[in-house]
């Protein structure tokens, strides 16, 4: 793309790329993220391509972002009609083309098909998993190539930018971003404005800006899907950061495991500083701003901002005490501002609507939308922005279609490993920032996980535990040697050698690793505990006083056994066996020898009587 | 050429790619481990001399991140994901499953150099879940019959070539 030489150059080149495009040219997009990559939408692209060029027709194949809809990968939108089709396989790909592309006939059987009505629905925007969607940050992603720079100006993208630096000064930036009551979506809430405000104000040349793209938290994946479908959005928003604290360079730290992500913030970055959107004298204007990529190196703790720095200057993610501020020192000690690339991602709405209709989006303290994915036990897994103070009941039952296979919702799980577990009494909670951290939980990156009633939350604390513990950095001795004395007893618990006074301890001992950590990791770490004990304590009590997991999940607590009147003998279970502990004679019911059993969970799997019961 | 020197001019051209920038030492390791499947120790003294940095630094970088490996690394990487997703979706039983099929722990590898296992944190392909990760491929909602094809199918395409 030619160099752009300044505001109005920019509004000539989105205007000619607007000019040239014929909405009502046919156009196929398929979802290209991770998760339909990993259903193979890739073979599915190729294949619509070759038919359509042995069709001999003019029709654009567009791999674009994620649509957040990951249970139905993958995902195609045939336009101008936007007829939504979910789990396309390559055999259905002559159909769309001869059929949906040509004539406009609607395949029935590709609609998304409404398991309470059972009625099919043919737009994206009517199926429940997104009509209560508020797509402001993730909206564009289902049309644009992220691999294209075009794609994001057609749109109106890099219009923000060129707003803040031609019609408004950078204090005027920073207090549109204050007005709009931006909160970071990394997990802490923090006002955005307020730390570009200091940041701002803070001595120290050069000053930075981070997108912090280490989405640690497991369960959470809202970040990949934005850096890799709409990658542009999180540059925008972080040129005109810099613009506003007066930074001359960033940095977007990035997983290790998201190597599309890289890929496609790489090739963001070539392109906008080819259009003069980045790097020296951005849009003619004296402002110029850099950006690098660092990829992580695999540690959760270098999502907090002070290992960030350490690991971005080549050293271990330790962290170090929060007195020193990063507004004034950080990276490099000098002043930075570190925002999560989903609030960056913001900024560009922000600046283009103005903060007075931002602010109509939300709660009193929450303003906007937040992302969430929508993971675990439900039936439509995938990633939904929603409005500030949406309901749990509506996001895990209208939007997520409730729990699989009919069972009892249990909990949801908020916030990551520091976050906690919400049980069932509180599914009206409006989720925001604050409302979260009332209910012991917090709102984190974005995670929601949901469990049913076979998910044991003393098994679910312990899986945190594992985790803090491995990624503990060590620096502080209580959150080192706290997380694992409590995971230790939990692993009593759990393998049934949980004594009285076990849930004391470990309440005792959380005040200790809380107060006594320099950093989030440990000073979250006992959150999964605190609030399973304090919505699930009948759990804990029934695995240590009566040798029982209610949820049939802790192998030492269970035993199996097989329903003489569902078992027709068909000895699949006895192939499966890896300690031969299922026998029995052909048509005749099994047994299962409860010494030799390992709870592998093989049988079950294997079983399509559903004749073994756990107990 | 000997196998060291060899080591030590791949990791000189690698530091040289990072023009010798100290920060760039997380880098210039993702490099060494893509160049030869894991962390050689001569490639990490001449990282280490190339760049300025004490030996006992760049330990210190390679092994607080888990993505580093200072064991050679088997042909296959099997990645098994950890993440909350996939753990409430029995993620254990596969982790179980495919110590069993393969007979190594995670952080090993089997005795052919065919197979290593790892845990990771989370892939972010939740809708998958349970996912396991082969090299670059994702393979979604494992069972434990379909660990048995997925490695059965890469031990013969292992005994074809």
């Amino acid at each position: 793309m030619k160099k752009i030489s300044n505001a109005q150059a920019l509004r000539r080149v989105q205007d000619d790329l607007r000019h040239n495009y014929d909405p009502n040219k046919k156009l196929v997009t398929i979802c290209a993220g991770t998760g339909c990559r990993g259903y193979g939408c890739i073979k599915v692209k190729e294949e619509l391509e070759a038919e359509i060029a042995r069709q001999k027709m003019d029709v654009e194949v567009r791999a674009t972002g994620c649509f957040g809809f990951c249970e139905k990968g993958p995902l195609v939108v045939v336009h101008p009609e936007k007829i939504f089709y979910q789990q396309v396989k390559i055999k259905d790909v002559p159909d769309i083309i001869s059929k949906t592309v040509a004539t406009g006939e609607v395949l029935e059987k590709l609609l998304y098909r409404d398991p309470q009505s059972n009625e099919t629905v043919m737009r994206e925007e009517d199926v429940p998993f997104y009509k209560k969607q508020h797509r402001l940050v993730f909206g564009s992603n289902g049309m644009i190539d992220p691999t294209r720079i075009e794609d994001y100006l057609i749109i109106g993208g890099y219009s923000a930018l060129a707003k803040a630096l031609t019609e408004m000064t950078p204090e005027g930036v920073v207090s549109e971003v204050k007005k709009a009551g931006l909160r970071g979506r990394g997990g802490g809430g923090f006002l955005a404005g307020n730390k570009w405000e200091s940041c701002r104000r803070a001595h120290g040349e050069p000053k930075y800006v981070i997108g912090n793209g280490d989405e640690g938290d497991p369960g959470a994946y809202m970040d990949r899907s934005l850096m890799e479908g709409n990658p542009h959005s999180v540059i925008e928003g972080m040129i005109i950061g810099a613009y506003a604290i007066g930074a001359s360079e960033g940095y977007i730290y990035v997983r290790n495991e998201y190597p599309l992500a890289v890929l496609h913030l790489t090739m963001a970055i070539a392109s906008a500083k080819e259009a003069g959107l980045l790097g020296k004298n951005i849009l003619g204007t004296n402002f110029s701003f850099d950006i690098h990529i660092n990829k992580g190196g695999g540690a959760f703790v270098c999502g907090e901002s002070s290992a960030l720095f350490a690991s971005i200057e080549g050293r271990a993610g330790e962290p170090r005490a929060k007195y020193i501020h990063a507004v004034e020192k950080g990276l490099w000690d000098k002043p930075t501002c570190l925002n999560n690339v989903e609030t960056w991602a913001n900024v560009p709405i922000i600046i283009n609507q103005g903060a007075d209709a931002y602010v109509s989006v939300g709660t009193e303290g929450s303003k906007g939308t937040k992302i969430f994915s929508l993971v675990g036990k439900i039936n439509n897994t995938g990633l939904i922005e929603v409005p500030m103070g949406m309901t749990l009941r509506e996001i895990i039952y209208d939007m997520g279609g409730g729990i699989p296979k009919g069972r009892k919702f249990k909990a949801v799980q908020t916030g990551g490993p520091s976050g906690g577990c919400i049980p069932e009494s509180l599914l009206d909670l409006q989720v925001d920032f604050d409302k979260l951290h009332e209910v012991g939980s917090m709102m984190g990156s974005g995670g929601m996980i949901v469990m049913d009633d076979r998910s044991c939350m003393v098994d679910v604390a312990k899986y945190f535990l594992a985790f803090l513990q491995e990624e503990s950095c060590g620096k502080c001795v209580p959150c080192r040697e706290g997380v694992r004395r409590m995971h230790e007893i939990l692993e009593d618990i759990c393998a049934g050698k949980g004594k009285e006074g076990d849930v004391e301890l470990l309440e005792h001992i959380s005040t200790g690793v809380a107060d006594g950590s320099l950093c989030a990791l440990g000073g979250s770490a006992p959150n999964p505990v605190l609030s399973t004990i304090k919505y699930f304590r009948e759990e804990y009590e029934a695995h240590i006083k009566n040798h029982r997991c209610p949820a049939g999940v802790c192998k030492a607590l269970i035993t199996y056994s097989i329903n003489p009147d569902k078992c027709t003998g068909c000895g699949l279970c006895i192939k499966v066996c890896p300690t031969q502990a299922t026998s029995g004679e052909k048509k005749k019911p099994h047994t299962i020898n409860n010494d030799l059993c390992t709870r592998c969970g093989a049988c079950i799997e294997s079983c399509k009587f559903d004749a073994i019961t756990v107990e | 050429m000997s196998k060291v020197s060899d080591t030590k001019l791949k990791t000189k051209q690698i530091v040289k790619k990072h023009r010798g920038d100290k920060s760039a030492l997380i880098a210039v390791l993702q490099d060494i481990q893509e160049a030869f499947n894991y962390l050689p120790k001569d490639a990490l003294t001449a990282a280490g001399k190339a760049l300025g940095i004490p030996i006992s630094r760049v330990y210190e970088v390679a092994t607080f991140y888990n993505a580093f490996s200072l064991k050679p690394r088997g042909e296959h990487i099997v990645k098994i994901c950890m993440g909350t997703a996939c753990h409430v979706r029995g993620a254990s039983a596969i982790q179980d499953k495919m110590e069993r099929t393969l007979c190594i722990k995670p952080g090993e590898t089997t005795a052919d150099k065919k197979f290593s296992l790892e845990t990771v944190n989370c892939v972010g392909a939740c809708a998958l879940g349970p996912v396991v990760v082969i090299d670059t491929e994702y393979h979604g909602q494992v069972t434990m019959a379909k660990v048995d094809k997925i490695i059965g199918k890469l031990k013969e395409g292992a005994q074809q070539s």
